[in-house]
């Protein structure tokens, strides 16, 4: 069943501000539904109607954008969504181990949702995280390096207890040995 | 190559703690190219900043190798009407995890370098396209962007001079085709990435029909050296023909993997065994893939006295790409490698184009059957025939970029995939 979704003042007022740093509002799309995402969770036709409205830009359009890119989702997901790299420098490096882990883990396969609604899992194309690998992304937010079994399971636990994980800095080698 | 590097100091990422910040930046030498040239306009007019940039032969990072300031110099004169240019730090050749160093540790070099092109080809609005699943890269140049904003670095009236220039981060959503430049402008204008027919080229007609230059975040981060130093100064970092410091990101079987700063020119086995503390467990070295997954692989014997630039790569049967190496050990599966590479393109093609939306696929459902070993013989004659169909014949060179691995992997490994392959076609039980 469809839930309407409504934006407050102030929310008007942020895709305003938005909409200013570009000649047209059409431009406005994409961080548009990105602000709508994030509040709602996902982008579907709801959300899509929303934001449409919202910026005069006909729905057809918007459900094109979003059919497109695939960061955002078309129906709701896990509160986690595990989006699991397994892509060249992964795929050679454990990626694939680490995916099948995590669907052994939480009973699913890669594309569905557990039960409880907690995790969503994904096979993704490369992050950009190549040096790092295998690796993982948490709802379109950050990412967690050099997974290893015991690594998954603690990111598992902490993302349950509602603890999202921190930004991992990878600085470079270099500058660890210079000075 | 000497062992010149071992004593090379990072211009592009050096080791400077909290040089994100913008203070820290200043008191490294930081605006000073930007404020040289607005102190001294008529020694540095917009014309003159292009031509030092195309003498220095900055080749673009992005990909394509393409002189940086020629790029420029293909800017109409200005019109009074708005100009653009979009920085494309979409980053999503696999492989590749470079330019995300810059945002973290040194995003003012950027956002200077970025300037300074504005200011060349007279600019009014800078966009930084940045792939979505960078978020937390972004905010981190967000903070410095703002910090620049509030120093007077960006905005009205840069420093005092009647110059000015906003610059706008724009996250994109997931999508490889994006950093196709002329995707990415369809991207920038809210619509689904479906690169361009070019010609017009976007220096004619790009962002919102107005002239636009499409250049990427390393590119610009080399731009503010250059002003600095002088042309003459880069032009002897490296070779000639491919000067200037390059990220090297280096991943796979390697016992360091991680983003090194070096000259262009590198020595590839240099790279791997010295400065990535060679191939993981003691193992031999099977392969490379020089930069990106769109570059050739090499077999480890074709790589002897290799060095990373454009030329010398080519000559080696490959391309510099976006210096993203792979390296690949000797337990390495291509068959299985050469696949993933082929679902990658396949899942990435935009579709508007038969030969690349047919052809990834196709490619990749070939791939697969030999990979499971179902394939047979003639599934080899028919991957290069279906290179064959794709190559050249598109709007944007990503058809091209998935048929280059299969191509010369099936070339290069053949024994590979024979193996893999039933050695007749028909029914024998
Ligand atoms: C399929 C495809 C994907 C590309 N992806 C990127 C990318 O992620 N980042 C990038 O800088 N250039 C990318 N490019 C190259 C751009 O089209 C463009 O040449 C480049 O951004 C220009 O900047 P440069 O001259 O400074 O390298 C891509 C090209 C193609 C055909
Ligand atoms: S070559 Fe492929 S990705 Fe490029 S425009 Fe054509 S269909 Fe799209």
């Amino acid at each position: 069943m469809a839930e309407t979704y409504t934006f407050t003042a102030k929310d008007l007022k942020e895709i305003e501000k938005i909409t200013a740093k570009y000649p047209d509002k059409l431009s406005a799309v994409l961080p548009a539904l990105w602000y709508a995402q994030d509040k709602f969770g996902h982008s579907d036709p709801s959300v899509q109607q929303l934001v449409a409205k919202t910026l005069g830009v006909p729905e057809a359009h918007i459900r094109g954008v979003v059919s497109f890119y695939t960061q955002f989702y078309e129906k709701p997901m896990g509160r986690n969504v595990l989006d699991v790299c397994t892509c060249l420098s992964c795929q050679v490096s454990g990626g694939y181990d680490m995916l099948h882990y995590i669907e052994e883990k939480l009973g699913i396969k890669a594309g569905e949702t557990t039960p409880d609604g907690e995790f969503s899992v994904q096979s993704v194309e490369c992050l950009g995280a190549c040096g790092y690998a295998p690796m993982l992304q948490v709802t379109n937010d950050k990412f967690v390096n050099h997974l290893t079994r015991e690594k998954v399971d603690k990111l598992i636990e902490d993302l349950r207890a509602g603890k999202k994980p921190d930004f991992e800095s990878n600085p470079m080698p270099q500058h660890e040995k210079g000075s | 190559m000497s062992n010149d590097w071992k004593s090379y100091k990072p211009m592009l990422v050096p080791a400077i703690r909290d040089l994100h910040d913008i203070s820290v930046y200043e008191k490294n030498n930081g605006y000073q190219a930007l404020k040289k040239i607005l102190k001294d306009r008529k020694t540095w007019t917009p014309a003159n900043v292009v031509n030092e940039v195309k003498t220095a032969n900055i080749r673009g990072r992005g990909g394509a190798g393409f002189n940086a300031g020629l790029k420029w110099s293909f800017m109409p004169e200005p019109d009074g009407k708005p100009r653009y240019l979009a920085c494309n730090g979409d980053e999503s050749e696999p492989g590749t995890f470079k330019d995300r160093k810059l945002f973290e540790f040194n995003p003012h070099l950027f956002i200077e370098g970025a300037i300074i092109a504005a200011y060349a080809m007279q600019i009014d609005v800078i966009y930084v396209y940045i792939r979505g699943e960078y978020r937390p890269f972004i905010q981190k140049l967000q903070k410095a962007i703002d910090q620049a904003c509030e120093k007077g670095y960006l905005g009205k009236k840069i420093l005092g001079s009647d110059f000015s220039v906003e610059m706008y981060t724009h996250m994109g959503a997931g999508a490889y085709i994006c950093g196709e430049e002329s995707s990415l402008m369809e991207s920038l204008e809210g619509k689904r990435g479906y690169p361009r027919v070019k010609p017009p080229f976007p220096a004619q007609r790009g962002l919102w029909g107005r002239p636009t230059t499409i250049n990427n975040i390393e590119t610009l981060a080399n731009v503010p050296l250059v002003m600095q130093h002088g042309a003459e100064w880069y032009l002897d970092i490296g070779p000639k023909t491919h000067p200037g410091p390059v990220l090297y990101g280096i991943s796979g079987h390697v016992n360091r993997p991680g983003v090194y700063e070096y000259p262009a020119g590198m020595d590839i086995m240099t790279l791997i065994n010295e400065v990535a503390g060679g191939v993981r467990g003691g193992k031999k070295l099977k392969a490379l893939i020089p930069g990106g997954s769109s570059t050739p692989p090499l077999r480890a014997d074709m790589l002897d006295g290799v060095t990373m630039d454009s030329e010398s790569l080519r000559e080696a049967g490959s391309m510099m790409g976006t210096a993203g190496m792979v390296v690949l050990d000797e337990d390495t599966d291509m068959v299985d490698l050469i696949w993933r590479i082929s679902y990658f393109y396949d899942h990435e093609s935009c579709g508007q184009c038969t030969p690349c939306r047919e052809g990834t696929g196709w490619l990749e459902k070939t791939l697969r059957k030999i990979k499971d070993g179902n394939g047979e013989m003639r599934d080899l004659d028919l991957l290069l025939a279906i290179c064959h169909r794709m190559e050249g014949r598109t709007i944007c060179a990503l058809a091209d970029a998935a048929a280059w691995p299969v191509r010369y992997s099936i070339d290069r490994f053949r024994e590979e995939f024979e193996k893999k392959c039933k050695k007749t076609v028909y029914a024998v039980a």
